[in-house]
């Protein structure tokens, strides 16, 4: 078969999947997980078949028109370069690992079956979007993601919170999607066509008329996706939504495709100098901002979910100072550990019966239950953390690097201040990232008091996956850097000296002054009993989870807060802490500014509805009604009164008749 | 035309003939007999006052020459309608005598559109036939042999369909006359029982 | 003779039929009124036929037909209304007009079966009244 014969397959196999399961899950149950996991895994190897055959030389790119589109062609094209190549790699290594955690995960759940095909069909999209080579196609698998999302995250239909949740992850990122749109017609009208290479080629001739405009219109579709300031207020919520499903979105799939189109279009976006220090501001905004909400969040996904949209600040950080190579390799190194942070969470709240931090600070012994989840959430939080060798010290230091090397002017498309911008921003996120890592590592496992609940042992489809995917968190990328340049631009990404020593030496402050605080704190957490606990020792992982998010805001008083005062996090932020868990109130802010002048407008028209236009509505009818009320009094039922009447009338209509006839 | 305008000036309303003086004094019984059946109070007077109409009717019609619907006038609705009106009155046991409130309350109004009716008819008509003259020298046009031969060379489908009208009467009278057989057994008194509460 | 006679004769004559209807209350009276409406309209037809047939020459004789079948009509009308007056009389105790009122518009919802049920209580009273 031909490399794109392979790449052909790589999206649809897990589209027939998703077909398949979900026409099969009620009829044929014994079906659903072999079509769930091995159309998933086949595409991995395909995809890894694919890259090894690319081998990061010219892309591959085929194209074929189905049918005439109007002035602009849309066609059914590929385009697999590099990042292309090893992204989708990336896709298919973290969906069939979600996929094998899922059918332990979810062993109980009646809507296993649709829940697995939407998985597959999520994981089709994003394929799609990766090898695309046309925008409009890109943008079929980009609005499929959305709605795939939607279900996802309302998996737990049932609870309040993940109704809310899924409904504001389609309208957020829905909202980025118009200008996302529009964007991208302009693009392709300046530039005469959908296709990536041609759009590119348009670029380099400078012949994109107006490329400012363009990319901040694109830009916002980029933020609402991969969730970043201003529309990041999603992704926190989504956390309703069942682990597998938040480590998909946020390792591989939904968030990494926005990031992955800015790389693919990053020449339209150079050429725009306003849009990369856009991007820039959005870079360090959501970076540190995150990374402090991240530190007060009581939730133990909120702090992954603020950590990703973290992770996600310094791949745009690194695309604003225009190098999509350390961008990517950020992506790849962080898609792997952030997947398995996720799964090793949702092995925990499945053992401790809680998604609360500060519920886990009181258990003891939570590390011998799930030794497993134990040891790998302990290598993915120091790649996290940037500790060195760990994948994402490398990646995080090609991104500091490359914005160190702007800041001392080396190149010519991002300006100065951007790499200013994103490498004091990436230095105070590094200290943030550490704390934050080590206040859930100390948290979770370090808990005192009483005894963890025991939830029996773990399946083992949801322990496997955890080493499966620990290897690449721990070795991925002191193998890369040196490899690949070769499949990128060709930049050198090994880590400079300068930013090397800054960055490890601010992590390594960051995790000491919070096992620092957390040393003067943790003795207040005996005398502070605090925490519910959904014991369900039969129930599988998924419906822990479910009662555990049901939970937490009647046991709490917030769905982000808990008022525990052993909280290192409580201690290190200090009067910030009340504003850092609510998301320094973005969503209080968005409530006030968009939401309630909606309600206000809706509630303007219903009073003009129910009052004005009733009115006229109820005075056109009072005539009739009294009329009907005088004419029924004339029904008294005797025949003879009803003749007269009629015989009357006639003897008018003969006299009036015959007067009119003979021209009286 | 002309043979109507001739026609009124040769016969004026004040010189008129010995058949009209006729007609004018049976018209004249006539309408005051129905006159008398619509307001006595006694219900079996009526019908013998409308035999009195309907007599005079036929007389009527043997005066216009139209001798077969005058003897079928005399044996359908004097031999047979007024009798079974009389059934009718005696089975429903109406009083004999005078009954003070033969009238319903609706009687002025009844008035009322009776005399508007009658003033616009008589006008209409007699505004449209003032000059209309009926000859009635010559063959009788009424006679039994002319009125049979058109009845049964023109009118016989017609004639045939009424049959079977007068037979799904009939069937139609008996199912509304008979009782109900739960009815049969129980006294008379309480008969009306069931079927009132069949009613509901 | 003047065509205006019979004419005139008969619309005299529908009306006081018309008058009997509608102000009689035993339902036999009225049946009565309605003969005599038909015969007003009997008359008319005969005299129409009459003129007609030497005036216009008209040897169809619409007429006198049609007053045939009037009269049949009328004997089958009268045989079906006396059934449903002999009927209603069974059912009700009574055959006045105007205390057949079930279509009347009510105003409360339970007046329904307080009509029915005095109408019912006073026709048992007259039949108890018949019988006695």
């Amino acid at each position: 078969m031909t490399t794109t014969t392979l790449a052909v397959l790589v999206p649809l196999l897990p589209f027939l999947g998703a077909v398949a399961g979900l026409l099969l899950g009620r009829t044929a149950p014994g079906f659903v997980r072999p079509l769930a996991v091995l159309p998933t895994l086949t595409s991995l190897v395909l995809a890894a078949l694919v890259a090894v055959r690319q081998g990061g030389d010219a892309a591959v790119n085929a194209a074929t028109e189905l049918t005439p589109t109007g002035s602009v062609p849309i066609e059914l094209a590929l385009y697999i370069d590099g990042f292309a190549a090893l992204v989708a790699v990336l896709v298919g290594l973290v969906a069939s690992c979600v996929q094998i955690y899922s059918t332990g995960y979810l062993r109980d759940d009646p809507r296993y079956p649709s829940y697995a095909a939407l998985v597959s069909l999520f994981t089709s999209a994003m394929f799609l979007v990766v090898y695309s080579g046309d925008l409009i196609v890109l943008l079929v698998g980009w609005e499929v993601m959305g709605i795939c999302s939607y279900f996802l995250v309302g998996h737990y239909w049932e609870t309040p919170e993940a109704r809310a949740a899924s409904l504001k992850a389609f309208l957020v990122t829905k909202l980025g999607d118009v200008p996302f749109l529009i964007g991208l017609f302009a693009l392709a009208t300046d530039a005469g066509s959908f296709r990536i290479t041609r759009v590119l080629g348009a670029v380099a001739s400078g012949s994109l008329d107006h490329p400012t405009l363009i990319a901040l219109l694109l830009l916002a579709g980029v933020a609402g996706k991969s969730a970043q300031f201003p529309l990041h207020t999603w992704l926190p919520d989504a956390m309703a939504g069942p682990t597998p499903v938040s480590a998909l979105i946020h390792a591989a799939t939904m968030v990494a495709a926005g990031v992955y189109f800015i790389a693919r279009l990053l020449p339209v976006f150079e050429a725009s100098q306003a849009a990369m220090v856009v991007l820039a501001v959005m870079a360090a905004v959501t970076m540190t901002g995150s990374a402090l909400a991240a530190l007060a969040q009581d939730d133990i996904k909120r702090v992954l979910a603020y950590s990703t949209i973290g992770q996600l600040g310094y791949m745009t950080g690194a695309l604003a100072v225009g190098d999509r190579g350390a961008a990517v390799f950020h992506l790849l190194s962080h898609g792997a550990f952030k997947a398995l942070l996720f799964l090793a969470a949702g092995v925990i709240i499945h053992a401790a019966g809680t998604n609360s931090l500060a519920a886990m600070s009181r258990m003891r012994n939570l590390r011998d239950r799930v030794p497993d989840a134990y040891w790998t959430m302990t290598v993915a939080l120091l790649a996290l953390a940037a500790i060195p060798p760990f994948s994402g010290f490398f990646s995080k230091e090609a991104v500091l690097g490359v914005a160190e090397h702007v800041v001392t002017g080396h190149t010519e498309h991002a300006p100065a201040a951007a790499g200013w911008l994103v490498l004091v921003a990436g230095l105070l996120t590094a200290v943030l990232t550490a704390a934050y890592a080590m206040r859930l590592w100390l948290l979770a496992f370090r808990g005192r008091g009483a005894e963890a609940p025991d939830h029996g042992r773990q399946p083992l489809t949801m322990t496997v996956v955890l080493w499966v995917l620990a290897a690449p968190s721990l070795a991925l990328g002191g193998f890369a850097f040196r490899l690949l340049p070769d499949w990128f631009d060709g930049r050198d990404l090994s880590p400079t000296l300068t930013t090397s020593v800054l960055g490890t030496g601010v992590a390594l402050v960051g995790g000491i002054v919070t096992y620092g605080a957390w040393r003067h704190t943790t003795a207040l957490t005996a005398r502070v009993p605090l925490g519910a606990v959904a014991a369900h020792p039969e129930g599988d992982a998924a419906q822990v989870e479910a009662e555990a998010i049901a939970t937490h805001e009647p046991a709490y008083g917030d769905i982000a807060y808990a008022p525990d005062p052993a909280d290192p996090g409580r201690l290190l932020l200090g009067p910030l802490h009340r504003h850092a868990a609510a998301g320094f109130h973005m969503d209080a802010l968005y409530s006030a500014l968009f939401v309630r002048p909606v309600q206000a407008g809706a509630s303007l028209v219903r009073f003009l509805d129910r009052e004005v236009v009733e009115t006229y509505v109820r005075g056109a009818g009072a005539l009739p009604r009294w009329l009907g009320a005088a004419v029924r009094r004339a029904q008294t039922g005797n025949v003879q009164t009803y003749v007269s009447a009629l015989l009357a009338g006639t003897v008018v209509l003969a006299v009036a008749v015959v007067l009119v006839a003979t021209g009286a | 035309m002309t043979a109507f305008t001739t026609a009124a000036e040769t016969h004026g309303f004040l010189s008129p003939t010995g058949v009209e003086i006729a007609f004018l004094l049976v018209g004249l019984v006539t309408f005051g007999a129905a006159l008398v059946t619509v307001t006595t109070r006694q219900l079996v007077h009526a019908a013998l006052w409308l035999v009195v109409t309907l007599g005079g009717l036929a007389v009527e019609y043997l005066l216009l020459t139209a001798e077969f619907i005058a003897w079928v006038q005399v044996l359908i609705y004097v031999g047979s309608v007024v009798v079974l009106l009389l059934f009718g009155l005696m089975l429903t046991r109406a009083p004999i005598g005078r009954s003070p409130d033969a009238d319903s309350g609706n009687r002025w109004a009844a008035l009322t559109v009776a005399v508007a009716a009658a003033a616009a008819l008589v006008w209409v008509v007699v505004d449209a036939f003032r000059t209309t003259w009926i000859d009635l020298d010559g063959p009788a046009a009424g006679s039994t042999e002319a009125t049979g031969a058109s009845l049964f060379q023109n009118w016989v489908l017609p004639f045939e369909a009424l049959s079977v009208l007068l037979l799904a009467a009939l069937v139609g009278a008996i199912v509304l006359s008979r009782k109900a057989k739960a009815d049969a057994s129980t006294p008379s008194g309480a008969d009306t029982r069931p079927d009132t509460e069949g009613t509901r | 003779m003047h065509l205006a006679y019979p004419a005139v004769l008969s619309a005299l004559l529908f009306c006081t039929g018309l008058y009997g209807v509608l102000a009689r209350r035993n339902a036999i009276l009225v049946l009565m009124s309605v003969e005599l409406m038909l015969n007003a309209v009997n008359l008319n037809l005969v005299a129409f036929d009459v003129w007609l047939s030497r005036t216009a020459e008209e040897t169809l004789h619409s007429g006198q037909a049609l007053t045939l079948f009037t009269i049949a009509i009328a004997a089958a009308e009268i045989g079906i209304g006396l059934a449903i007056v002999l009927a209603v009389h069974r059912n009700r105790g009574t055959a006045d007009i105007d205390k057949l009122r079930d279509t009347a518009e009510r105003h409360d919802p339970d007046g329904t079966d307080h009509d029915a049920l005095t109408a019912e209580q006073s026709g048992e009273a007259q039949k108890a009244e018949a019988t006695a």
